[in-house]
């Protein structure tokens, strides 16, 4: 088994990022790893991506048409087993996406393979290593794979660059028998984040966590971001204990923000979090645990109690 | 109608903590226990399936793979309700990684033949998002990963889901049971015991089992592992916040003049 095969990852008729992150991935390794950098989609639509998917290094892209109009699980399940076992790939790279997590494991599972997730770096020595979060990102891990020819890794989407410069990879239908594999029955998407506020579009947000501790507390935020001239905004747990609304949420789940500050208060920077805020141009971070993953992205933090800082903001902004 | 819960005790680190010398691992002394945030909904759903089926012979079923760490959360379950827990444990499975875990469960899940299988979507600790969509590949279960609604219609077996995607959006889809579903944080509002409860949740079914009640070799369950961990270590946050030091007063005015300054820019 040699070379690299990575699985693009498409959605309601879009290429999303995380593919051409992976190519670079796949790069970084392709020479000590050897052998020849494959992309393959899988689709309905699979031979429309194929174009962007021919970036540099990439020695050829696979198109298998699935008999499904959006992603199920069950068929890409069947169908990248069959690739792995037709191509025999030492790597396989998908991305840590909510797709993923749908299929991969299974397929990893059925066929044996060495398997690592969230993987935030790879590197080669005599087979691939993989770096990833241990405890909630608070620890690294540094994972083998002993007695594995093939690897299936999920890369953590946003760690590796969008691979760019479009190459000359030729493109070859494969055909896998995916008739009969689905076993869910797709009804309908909904969007469900649209609300009265777009956070995107804020230059200023105040986020608030889990440190809030009760929703009695949030109109005292609400207050401090008005005073402040920001966009209140807020972590995963808030929306799920049915205090704000989804409209408000940062995150993987939620909204991808990029606003001028982000002034983050009792967040403690899951993953997921971070996905949605790390590109912000200002992070300034205010939490009790200074180990904190929060910390690792922002470019000011505090260790301190959020409910002090706030009435300190609120004291000197009058 | 019965429902097969897999649940897991997850460790949280101290502030403070120390890494093991001669290993890899952290001191134990540093570690915090307590069951999966994720598992908590999971176990509140099948609670409430459980409880609108309304029959005799349903039942909810916990169960784990883990060593004694795990009794207390494998009680606290029983206490919100569960009828029974099984704990698979054996020196075998210390270390086991994701694959591991997920191809003894199989072994378990197999025995019990549930008309439904709800993992969390992750755990809290090891973040891998897979022991559920891997146990539905080793038993060939439908599944689907990442549920924040579960509709289930009894007459049909059907389950009517929401899968949660990306950047808010959800899918909506349909599948048949017998199947698996992993649920993610926010379906529902998990239910607290009640002192009562916590006491004659002693009283409950409480089994503890090896790898040999499940007929699995463990050669089977090192065979399945993926991943090896060789090295643990506190990340490099490269160059890492500023922080800002002093009294709330002086950190507030810090952050105002941080504020002020970059959004007038």
């Amino acid at each position: 088994m040699s070379g690299i095969l990575v699985l693009a990852e498409t959605r309601r008729g879009e290429l999303r990022d995380v593919s051409l992150e992976l190519v670079s991935a796949a790069r970084e390794v392709k020479e000590s790893a050897g052998g020849r950098l494959t992309v393959a989609v899988i689709g309905a639509d699979a031979e429309v991506f194929a174009g962007d998917l021919a970036a540099e290094d990439v020695d050829e892209v696979l198109t298998v048409s699935a008999p499904t109009e959006q992603f199920e699980a069950h068929v890409w399940q069947r169908a990248l087993g069959a690739l792995i076992e037709s191509e025999q790939p030492a790597l396989v790279l998908l991305g840590h996406t909510i797709d993923s997590i749908g299929f991969a494991p299974a397929v990893a599972a059925r066929a044996g393979l060495g398997f690592g997730t969230d993987v935030t770096a790879i590197s080669w020595a005599d087979g691939p290593r993989a770096r990833r979060g241990a405890y909630g990102d608070k620890l690294v891990a540094e994972l083998e794979f002993p007695g594995k020819e093939c690897t299936l890794l999920t890369v953590r989407p946003g760690i590796f660059p969008v691979a760019a410069g479009s190459g000359s990879a030729p493109r070859r239908p494969m055909l896998v028998d995916l008739d009969g594999a689905a076993r869910t029955e797709h009804v309908e998407y909904l969007d469900v984040a649209a609300g009265d506020v777009d956070i995107t579009k804020a230059e200023f947000l105040l986020s608030i966590g889990r440190g809030v501790e009760d929703k009695d507390n949030i109109p005292r935020f609400e207050e401090l971001a008005e005073k402040f001239g920001a966009t209140l905004s807020v972590s995963r747990p808030l929306v799920d204990a049915g205090w704000m609304p989804s409209a408000r949420q940062v995150g993987q789940s939620g909204k991808t923000v990029k606003p001028r500050v982000y002034l983050a208060l009792g967040i403690s920077g899951a993953v997921q979090h971070l996905a949605g805020m790390r590109t912000a141009d200002t992070i300034i971070a205010v939490n009790t645990d200074p180990e904190a993953p929060i910390f690792g992205v922002a470019h000011y933090g505090a260790v301190a109690d959020l409910f002090e800082v706030a009435d300190e903001l609120e004291q000197a902004l009058g | 109608m019965k429902i097969v819960v897999a649940v897991k005790q997850v460790a949280a680190l101290d502030e403070e903590f120390e890494l093991i010398e001669d290993g890899v691992g952290v001191d134990a002394d540093y570690l915090e226990w307590d069951v999966n945030e994720w598992d908590t909904f999971s176990l509140e759903a099948a609670l409430q399936l459980r409880d609108d089926a309304g029959g005799e012979g349903d039942e909810v079923v916990v169960v784990t793979v883990g060593d004694e760490e795990a009794e207390e959360g494998l009680l606290s379950c029983l206490a919100k309700g569960a009828d029974r827990a099984v704990r698979v444990w054996d020196e075998e499975l210390e270390g086991a990684d994701v694959l591991a875990v997920a191809r003894t469960l199989a072994a378990l899940v197999q025995r019990e033949a549930p008309d439904l299988v709800l993992c969390g979507v992750q755990s809290s600790d090891a973040v891998n998002g897979a022991t559920g969509t891997a146990l539905a590949g080793y038993l060939d279960l439908p599944r689907v990963a990442v549920v924040t609604q579960l509709d289930w219609d009894a007459a049909s077996g059907t389950a009517t889901v929401h899968r949660e995607l990306e950047g808010g959006v959800i899918e909506v889809l349909r599948i048949q049971a017998p199947a698996l579903l992993t649920i993610q944080t926010g379906i529902n509002e998990p239910r607290y015991a009640t002192l009562r409860a916590i006491k004659q949740a002693r009283e409950k079914p409480l089994k503890v089992i090896g790898l040999d009640d499940l007929g699995l070799d463990p050669a089977v369950v090192q065979a399945a592992a993926g991943s090896r961990t060789v090295a643990l270590a506190t990340p490099d946050r490269g160059a890492g916040a500023e922080m800002l030091n002093g009294s709330p007063a002086a950190v507030a005015a810090r952050i105002v003049e941080i504020v002020n300054e970059r959004m007038s820019g």
